[in-house]
């Protein structure tokens, strides 16, 4: 295991946001969290990338407790695409990918060319070296996002935590970006607010409900009408996809439901 | 639909544009020295100047009356040397409780803080605290009027981890009016224990009286926190990003935010009691600059120095010139073309947002 968390709990005030949650990333693993709003897909997430202190449990990332380590230490060791996308301040492109490489900075290093060259490694990844000079102030949302995606590849870490990161986007820029970090051979942890992509995307799913996992494993064997329905509140059928193999769940309107 | 109109940055050559800037900013001295009720010829300024250079001095003809000589050097060149110094610590504590607050909005003035520090320094004349300090007294009690002042309204604004620009706004606007009060209250009540400086002088913000000992304090603050600040320029730009996203990308958010409030307020403070609250200079160059350089604080940093440096300089010789021979506070002339500047960044990030 290369993240383990135990017994993890978090309260914004008086109500657990996050209640003795325990959960497991496996080298390689790309490990969705789904669940409904404010179910704590993002507490979890922002615990472990220490926006947020836990209230009580231990967060193990490669055998060290992420709590010990220097802020630069656990950047080295995971990248973060968070919700927060918008900055206030005008930067280039190129400039908010570099930001990446601070945390392989010391206080009077400056950048050098190999800075600059993975820097720009990382945007020709995504297709943007066009867009290097670009102010990223005047991008779209799919380009401002795949900009952070840029970063996290230039921050150079082999586990990605990914938080909702496709929330709001075109269904071409969603599945961009998942086939781009598909593509990284990364280790993930995501919320993912899309059943659908959580299927077609995740080797293993968490299921969370009102700050607990209610169930954990394969796609195909979480998502279930029964679940869904126990999770979300909703009906829906669930079929395996003849092309990709995976599950695919439609959701059922009122309308039907009382037909059936 | 986005705007066909992309906005591509030139890469700035920062050599050049500092060196440029340098060279304005020595013409501005030059120039400055000379201006004024009784004016000097800026060629006869600069051989003023040149004399006093050791070395070179002694080749240069005395051919200068020495009421002029000592209007340039005892009068106008300390003047002009602290309005660069209170200029450019002005700019560059704007440009930190920026990155402090995530805002392009704020600043030392609109805050509250150069009142808070005001008010502070009053209350440190009137009751002789730290006077065991001697001559960095006022400095000191400055210091802590802007310190208290920060936090508060950066505590008040803060909801749910974010800065509210509302809040933050409005609580500056409370804060400053309680502090104005609190200086009115002392400077008219105990007008003798508070020596050469009025109210005028706190709220409106003045050079004149200005003398080389005054210098000392503010420039070496200025160097430090210039020094401090440059070499955290990465974590400065990673705030901009947000709590979160700077901590991690490896910053330690807590530490940094203390260390800038510890900077800002040092910079205000130091700087208003030698010139009392000269407004929107934080606000006005950090924006320009900006403009001319973009967001990355490598670059914010010295340039917003200079170029407040050379603003605040040039605002202060039309302050003295505009109703000869009486003198116009410098701090009215800033808050002249500052608060239209800031009406208008208030309505066009009102429109980025929209």
């Amino acid at each position: 295991m290369r993240l383990q968390i135990e017994n993890l709990s978090y309260s914004y005030g008086e109500k657990a946001a996050v209640d003795q949650v325990s959960l497991g990333v496996g080298a390689g693993e790309f490990v969705g969290l789904i669940g409904p709003n404010g179910s704590g897909k993002s507490t979890i997430l922002k615990n472990v990338y220490r926006g947020l202190i836990p209230d009580s449990g231990k967060m193990i990332l490669d055998g060290k407790d992420i709590q010990t380590m220097s802020y630069r230490e656990s950047a080295l060791k995971m990248a973060v695409v968070g919700q927060e996308n918008e900055v206030p301040f005008d930067f280039t492109v190129e400039e908010i990918v570099s930001m990446g490489r601070s945390p392989h900075k010391k206080l009077f290093d400056i950048d050098t060319p190999r800075d600059k060259q993975i820097v720009h490694h990382a945007l020709e990844h995504l297709g943007m070296e066009h867009l290097a000079k670009r102010s990223y102030l005047h991008l779209s949302g799919g380009e401002k996002q795949r900009v952070l995606i840029a970063r996290a590849i230039a921050q150079e870490s082999d586990f990605f935590v990914l938080d909702e990161p496709t929330n709001h986007l075109d269904i071409s820029y969603q599945m961009q970006i998942f086939d781009f970090i598909k593509r990284l051979k990364v280790t993930v942890l995501a919320a993912i607010h899309d059943l659908n992509m959580a299927a077609l995307y995740c080797d293993r799913l968490y299921v969370l409900k009102d700050g607990r996992v209610t169930m954990e494993g394969k796609p195909e064997k979480v998502l279930t009408p029964q679940t869904i329905y126990e999770v979300y509140g909703v009906r829906s059928s669930v079929e395996t996809h003849p092309v990709t193999g995976r599950v695919s769940i439609t959701f059922l309107p009122a309308e039907i439901q009382s037909k059936e | 639909m986005r705007s066909r109109f992309h906005f591509t940055h030139r890469e700035p050559r920062m050599g050049l544009l500092i060196g440029v800037m340098l060279i304005i900013a020595l013409i501005t001295l030059i120039f400055a020295a000379g201006l004024g009720p009784v004016s000097v010829a800026p060629e006869t300024t600069a051989k003023i100047l040149l004399s006093r250079i050791p070395g070179i001095g002694d080749s240069i003809a005395a051919s200068w009356d020495v009421l002029e000589e000592n209007i340039v050097i005892g009068l106008r060149l300390p003047r002009v040397c602290l309005g660069m110094v209170v200029g450019a610590s002005l700019a560059v504590c704007g440009v930190t409780m920026q990155a402090l607050v995530r805002n392009d909005l704020a600043d030392p003035f609109i805050l509250g803080v150069s009142n808070g520090a005001a008010a502070f320094a009053t209350l440190g004349m009137l009751f002789g605290a730290f006077s065991f300090l001697g001559t960095y007294s006022l400095s000191i009690s400055a210091f802590i009027g802007a310190a208290v002042t920060i936090i508060f309204v950066y505590g008040i604004s803060r909801v749910r981890g974010r800065i509210n620009i509302t809040q933050l706004l409005l609580s500056g606007v409370a804060i400053s009016m309680i502090m104005d009060g609190i200086t009115n209250i002392i400077t008219l009540s105990a007008p003798n224990a508070l020596g050469l400086h009025n109210a005028e002088f706190w709220m409106s913000g003045s050079l004149a009286g200005a003398r080389w000992a005054y210098l000392t304090l503010p420039l070496a603050v200025l160097i430090v926190c210039m020094t401090v600040l440059m070499i955290n320029y990465r974590g400065l730009n990673l705030l901009l990003l947000g709590d979160e996203s700077a901590g991690a990308l490896g910053i330690n958010v807590r530490r940094l935010q203390k260390m800038l409030v510890l900077v800002a307020s040092l910079m205000a403070g130091v700087t208003i009691a030698v010139s009392g609250s000269i407004g929107f200079v934080g606000l006005m160059v950090p924006h320009f600059t900006r403009m001319l350089v973009g967001g990355d604080h490598k670059k914010v940093l010295p340039v917003s120095a200079l170029l407040g440096g050379i603003l605040v300089v040039w605002v202060d010789v039309a302050a003295r010139m505009i109703i000869t021979p009486e003198e116009l506070p410098v701090g009215i002339l800033t808050a002249i073309i500052g608060g239209p500047v800031f009406i208008w960044m208030l309505k066009t990030s009102n429109r980025r947002k929209a």
